[in-house]
C-alpha cells in the first residue's frame, strides 16, 4: 500500500508537469486547431532561461519562474505571428508541418548557441524530504504541485471571468461570430499563445529544478506525452488537459514502479492507440457538433 | 446613412456581388430579398467587414468604412445578426449577451441594456444561466438578435432572421424587428420571405445572381408583377 501511495505522489507531480505542458497544447488547438508541436521546445527553451537566470544572474526560484514565463510567452507570440500568421488561411497540414519544422528549427538553433551536452541546474529548492508513514514526499515535489495548482487556477479565473478570456472562449467556438461582437480575433489568437508558452517554460523550469538535468532535445519526449495527455482529456478542453496530465504521470510511474521503467514511455503511447480506438473525442472532449 | 456604391466582391474566381449600390437612410427598414445564392448574405458579411471588397464604396454616414476591420465598424455603430443566428453555443444566455457588449465599458449601462433585452424577450431573462446551445430555434434568434442590439446599433444587420422557424413565430420575430425600429435603429434586412419582409419595409432592393434587379418601396414592389410572380407565388 505505501509503495502505492509512494508512487502516486511521484505520479501527480511528474502528472502536474505534464499537465501544464498538454494545457498550451489545448489551448491553442482549440483556437486555430493546430497541434503546435513546436510547443515541446519551447517548454525546453523555458528550462535554459530558467538555468541561465539561476546560475548567471543569481536569482531564486520564484524570480527566474516569473522571467522564464515571460520571456516564453514572447517566444510564444513571436512563433506565432512568423510562423502560423501567414497561414492562417491554409490548409491544416500546411501549419501542421510548418509546426514541424519550427520545432526542429528551435532545437538545433538552440543546439549550435548552448551546445548539445547536458547541464544540471543550480539548487534552488530545500532538498528536504517529508516522511509520512511509509511514503516520502520531496519539498520539491510540493513545490511542482503547488506551482501547477496555482497556475491552473489563474487559468481558470482569465478563461471564465475576464473579458479577454471570454473572447478566448468566444473566437475557439466560432471566428466569424467573435469579429462581429468587435473581438479582435488575431490579438485574442497572439494572447492564447502567450499563455501557452508561459505554462510551458513554468514546466521547463519545474522539471529542470526535479531531474537537475536540461539538454536542448528534452522538449521532445515530454512534449509528444503533454500531446498524449491532452488527447486523452479531449483536446480542446482546459480542465481535460489538468486530468489527462495527472493521468499521464501516474500512469508513467506506475508502469515503471511495478513493472518496468523501460516500458514508460511504449506504455503511455500503447494508451494513445487505446484512446483513440475507445473514444477518439477523449474524456471531455466534445463530439462534433452538427451545424443547424 | 448607410451608403454603397458600385460594390464588387468575388470568391476567388466568382465575381458574387456586381456593382452594387443601395442606400439605407436613417430610421428605414429597407429590405434585400432575392432567391438563394443570389448576393444577399454576402452583401450583408461585405457591409460587416467579414467579407473584402474588390472595388467600390462603403460608407456609413459619409465615412469610408469599405477598408477597416470589422471590430471597428462594430465600434462605428454597424451590427449583424449573422445568418444561422452563429450564438455561442456552449456559453450562456447571459454570457452571450455581455460578449455582445464587448466593446463597452460602461459596466452598469450594459446591466440596463441586459434587463432591457429581458424585457424585450421574456424567456431569454427566464433562460439566463441555461447554455445557449439548448435553446429552441426562436430562442435561439432572439438572442442572436438581443446580442447583437448588446453593442447599442446605429444600424442592425439582420440575415435571414425567420429561417426554420415556424410561421407564428416568424411573425412575432418580425414585430420585434418592427419594434426595434421604432425604438431607433435603422434596419437592413435580408430575407427569402419576400412577403413578410415587404409588409414591414419602407424600401426594397431585389438581388438576382448577385446584381440589384429592382428597387423601390415595400408597397410598390409587394405589387408589382415580377415580384409576385418571381417571389410571392403569386399567377
Amino acid at each position: 500500500m505505501s509503495e502505492f501511495l509512494q508512487q502516486m505522489v511521484n505520479g501527480i507531480s511528474l502528472g502536474s508537469i505534464y499537465a501544464l505542458i498538454a494545457l498550451g497544447y489545448t489551448m491553442v488547438y482549440g483556437i486555430i486547431k493546430l497541434i503546435n508541436f513546436a510547443h515541446g521546445d519551447v517548454y525546453m527553451i523555458g528550462a535554459y532561461i530558467g538555468f541561465a537566470a539561476t546560475t548567471y544572474a543569481q536569482l531564486g526560484f520564484f524570480p527566474a519562474l516569473i522571467i522564464s514565463m515571460a520571456a516564453c510567452a514572447v517566444l510564444g507570440v513571436f512563433v506565432e505571428r512568423i510562423a502560423y500568421k501567414p497561414l492562417r488561411n491554409s490548409s491544416r497540414i500546411a501549419v501542421l508541418i510548418t509546426a514541424i519544422g519550427v520545432s526542429l528549427l528551435m532545437e538545433y538553433v538552440m543546439m549550435f548557441f548552448v551546445g548539445a551536452e547536458v547541464r544540471s541546474y543550480p539548487k534552488l529548492l530545500s532538498e528536504r524530504v517529508f516522511e509520512i508513514g511509509n511514503v516520502y514526499i520531496k519539498a520539491q515535489q510540493l513545490y511542482i504541485i503547488a506551482t501547477a495548482i496555482i497556475l491552473m487556477i489563474v487559468l481558470q479565473f482569465i478563461v471564465h471571468k475576464t473579458k479577454t478570456g471570454k473572447a478566448m472562449r468566444a473566437v475557439s467556438i466560432d471566428k466569424d461570430a467573435a469579429q462581429l461582437m468587435g473581438i479582435k480575433v488575431d490579438r485574442t489568437i497572439s494572447f492564447t499563445f502567450a499563455i501557452g508558452s508561459a505554462f510551458a517554460g513554468a514546466a521547463g523550469v519545474l522539471v529542470g529544478i526535479y531531474y537537475n538535468s536540461i539538454d536542448p532535445l528534452m522538449g521532445i519526449m515530454p512534449g509528444l506525452k503533454a500531446f498524449v495527455a491532452a488527447v486523452f482529456g479531449g483536446i480542446g478542453s482546459i480542465p481535460g488537459a489538468m486530468i489527462g496530465g495527472l493521468g499521464i504521470g501516474i500512469m508513467e510511474t506506475l508502469v515503471s514502479g511495478y513493472w518496468n521503467s523501460m516500458y514508460r514511455d511504449a506504455a503511455v503511447f500503447a494508451f494513445l492507440i487505446i484512446i483513440l480506438i475507445l473514444k477518439p473525442a477523449g474524456l471531455l472532449g466534445k463530439n462534433t457538433r452538427e451545424k443547424v | 446613412m448607410l451608403s454603397i456604391k458600385n460594390l464588387n466582391v468575388h470568391y476567388g474566381v466568382i465575381h458574387a456581388l456586381k456593382d452594387i449600390s443601395l442606400e439605407v437612410n436613417e430610421g428605414e427598414i429597407v429590405t434585400l430579398i432575392g432567391a438563394n445564392g443570389a448576393g444577399k448574405t454576402t452583401t450583408l458579411r461585405t457591409i460587416s467587414g467579414l467579407n473584402k471588397a474588390t472595388s467600390g464604396e462603403i460608407s456609413l454616414e459619409g465615412k469610408d468604412i469599405t477598408n477597416i476591420a470589422p471590430p471597428q465598424r462594430v465600434k462605428m455603430g454597424i451590427s449583424q445578426v449573422p445568418e444561422g443566428r452563429r450564438i455561442f453555443p456552449e456559453m450562456s444566455v447571459l454570457e452571450n449577451l455581455e460578449l455582445g457588449a464587448f466593446l463597452r465599458n460602461d459596466k452598469a449601462e450594459i446591466k440596463k441594456d441586459i434587463e432591457k433585452i429581458y424585457n424585450r424577450f421574456p424567456i431569454l431573462g427566464n433562460r439566463k444561466r441555461q447554455t445557449a446551445g439548448t435553446l429552441s430555434g426562436g430562442e435561439q434568434q432572439m438572442l442572436a438578435m438581443g446580442r447583437a442590439l448588446m453593442s447599442r446599433p446605429r444600424i442592425l444587420l439582420l440575415d435571414e432572421p425567420s429561417m426554420g422557424l415556424a410561421p407564428l413565430l416568424v411573425r412575432e420575430i418580425f414585430n420585434i424587428i418592427k419594434d426595434i425600429n421604432n425604438t431607433g435603429t435603422t434596419i437592413l434586412l435580408v430575407e427569402q420571405n419576400a412577403s413578410m419582409a415587404l409588409s414591414i419595409a419602407s424600401r426594397a432592393y431585389v438581388i438576382e445572381t448577385g446584381a440589384i434587379v429592382i428597387s423601390g418601396t415595400g408597397e410598390e414592389l409587394a405589387k408589382s408583377n415580377e415580384i409576385q410572380k418571381a417571389y410571392l407565388g403569386g399567377e
